[in-house]
């Protein structure tokens, strides 16, 4: 197992980012936009009643797995939620294994029997009741202490996950026994149709430290910021020291499809947040090539797995 | 050797001949050794892959799974089987789901042991015997402890499934000896089911029961010699879920549990025994279980609630006596 590169071959020195596009490489914002174009496409797919059973996007927090993989090695575990596609993405840049495994089509990831929330590759896994990978992370984060120093096991949860008894069961045994633990939180501020002050008594932060595991806040979309605030905890993720990373992030689509109760202004506020329009801003050239490539392809690989077979 | 030094050394065998076995548990490290005290003196011979853990069943169980699915393979103790029902997330919908649900078969190879059954006077949320809840869970398969099979070969088994397992213990036999069986009946104990009969005799009835009540039923097998000159063969699957059963040639059958009434492991059993026997049988199998109750503490409330060797008797002669 290695350690991922060092940052600074990624970034431009230490100075703070001019904009989200500075020391960005064209993989990374291409991955961005090929979740995006993925996304969409789903919800396409939905609409015209092409898709069977449910699926939750990430639209709007598509950068967060893209900023993690640049801290990731492949010998880390990752593991996911219902909202899953952008980090299975990101660690597999597999679109049509995804898709076919969404629409149960031949060449699907896990034969069309896991579906959109229960998919596993390699050493990336998912599964669909909240919180229930926490421990299963930290049994992962053990035997990788023991015999494989150096790599960790990560896990995505969202904020209303923190409803469950499993999460602090898991930061408990993670803190007592110095796992090499990275969670993951993408607070989007909403969990289904609840907002986070309906759900949450205290803070992230303040569950963290409860169990002495420290916590970073991310309040950026910068990819290259974000890895340059993060990558010194995550290294220490590495030794055995948790880690509770809270990105404060958007949901800009619904929770599955067509559900989504927010106010207007709610839902306007969280367009104004999204990396898209700001990356788009700041290298329009570059951005608009990139993406017609990411849509492209994207359509592509939909065009092409909904006409294959049944998996 | 009685029951409980039967399955430390069954521990201690399997943790010296795999290197990537861990143990869980609630305060199963020494000197305590667990509350039953089954894991006796491992914590000191395999530090690091012996540990306590916190009060967590449902965490334990997903650590244990998050070994499996990593390649290692883990025991997890309940402190009692009763708390099963905080891991069964993690069991159901994690572990066993595991194996299957990712498309293609993924080995992941755990045990959960839990002491279960009353007779202790525990009260009612220490002395259950939850089979039933985990009975036909796909990718899940159920064990009972029995003092007619070595539990080295019982977990080594369970490992080789390559699938979630759980092992109820009935505390009862912690204290028992192995291979115990008076004259003039007869043990054989050479495979996955172990039969008690009278020898060279054709039994009147076979009795299936699970290693807990194994004694209880061998009881009534005595007084029902005597008394009735009924004769039975007991049959005591070490794997109870999924049900596989050979029987001998007979037109009545019984199963004996100590679980409580409604959904019981007993219904699954005589499920299939119908489903291969019918014709041969002269009428449906009889089940025999503890009451639809709570389980008291007080002595006399919970044997009122157990299944006994004097209920196993009544049913048995009034069935073949009339
Ligand atoms: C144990 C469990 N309870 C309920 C659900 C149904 N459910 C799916 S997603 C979701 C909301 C999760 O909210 P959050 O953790 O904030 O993640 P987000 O959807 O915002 O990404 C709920 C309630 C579930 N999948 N598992």
């Amino acid at each position: 197992m290695s350690a991922p590169a060092p940052l600074r071959e990624r970034s431009h020195g230490d100075a703070p980012a001019k904009s989200p596009l500075t020391g960005l490489s064209d993989q990374d914002l291409s991955l961005m936009l090929t979740i995006r174009a993925f996304e969409s496409t789903l919800l396409d797919l939905f609409d015209r009643g092409m898709l069977n059973g449910t699926t939750h996007t990430c639209l709007g927090q598509e950068y967060v797995p893209v900023a993690l993989e640049g801290l990731l090695a492949p010998g880390d575990h990752v593991f996911s939620n219902h909202r899953g596609h952008g980090h299975y993405l990101a660690r597999h840049r597999d679109p049509e294994g995804l898709l076919a495994e969404i629409m149960g089509r031949s060449g699907a990831v896990c034969g069309g029997v896991g579906g959109s929330q229960h998919i596993r590759r390699d050493r990336y896994l998912s599964t669909g009741v909240q919180g229930e990978s926490l421990p299963v992370a930290c049994g992962v984060a053990l035997h990788l202490k023991r015999t494989e120093p150096g790599a960790l096991a990560c896990v995505y949860v969202g904020d209303g996950t923190f409803g469950e008894g499993a999460v602090y069961e898991a930061l408990n045994i993670a803190s007592l026994w110095d796992l090499p633990l990275l969670v993951v939180v993408e607070n989007n501020g909403i969990a289904q149709s609840t907002p986070l002050a309906a759900n949450m008594a205290g803070s992230i932060a303040g569950r963290a430290a409860a169990f002495d595991i420290e916590h970073r806040r991310v309040d950026t979309v910068d990819v290259t910021a974000i890895r340059r605030q993060l990558d010194p905890a995550v290294r220490a993720v590495r030794e055995g020291r948790p880690l509770v990373v809270e990105f404060a992030t958007h949901r800009l689509g619904p929770h599955s499809k067509g559900d989504d109760t927010r106010s207007a202004q709610d839902i306007a506020e969280a367009r104004a947040a999204d990396w898209y329009p700001r990356y788009a801003a700041a290298d329009p050239e570059r951005f608009a090539r990139l993406d017609a490539a990411a849509r492209a392809h994207i359509d592509a690989v939909a065009a092409d797995v909904v006409a294959r077979e049944p998996s | 050797m009685r029951v409980a030094e039967n399955l430390n050394a069954a521990l201690h065998g399997l943790m010296e001949r795999e290197p990537g076995l861990y143990l869980l548990g609630e305060d199963v490290v020494d000197p305590y050794g667990g509350a039953f005290k089954i894991t006796r003196g491992l914590s000191e011979r395999f530090p690091g892959r012996v540990l306590s853990t916190p009060i967590s069943e449902n965490a334990i169980t997903g650590v244990a799974a998050g070994l499996a699915l990593a390649g290692d393979s883990a025991i997890v103790e309940m402190m009692f089987g009763d708390f099963t029902a905080l891991a069964f997330d993690q069991l159901v919908n994690f572990a066993a789901k595991s194996v299957t649900m990712y498309g293609e078969r993924l080995p992941m190879r755990m045990v959960v042991r839990c002491p279960v059954g009353g007779g202790r006077g525990y009260g009612p949320t220490h002395s259950q015997s939850l089979q039933k809840h985990f009975v036909g869970v796909p990718g899940l398969a159920l064990y009972e402890a029995s003092p007619f099979r070595d539990h080295a070969d019982v977990l080594a088994e369970m490992l080789e499934r390559a699938e979630p397992c759980v092992l109820f213990e009935d505390k009862v036999l912690y204290t028992r000896p192995m291979y115990e069986v008076e004259p003039p009946f007869a043990l054989r104990a050479d495979g996955g089911t172990a039969e008690v009969s009278l020898p060279g005799v054709r039994p009147d009835c076979v009795v299936v029961a699970g290693g807990g009540v194994a004694h209880r039923v061998l009881d009534a097998m005595r007084s029902l010699l005597v008394e009735e000159e009924i004769v039975c063969t007991l049959l005591v699957p070490s794997r109870i879920y999924p049900v596989e059963l050979e029987l001998p040639d007979v037109r009545q059958v019984f199963v004996v549990e100590e679980g409580t009434a409604g959904g019981t492991w007993g219904a699954e059993v005589a499920h299939v025994v119908h489903q291969r026997h019918w014709a041969r049988l002269d009428g449906p199998v009889t089940l025999v279980h503890s009451a639809d109750s709570v389980i008291p503490t007080a002595a006399h409330l919970e044997r009122e609630v157990l299944v006994s060797a004097r209920d196993v008797h009544r049913t048995i002669r009034e069935k073949l006596r009339g």
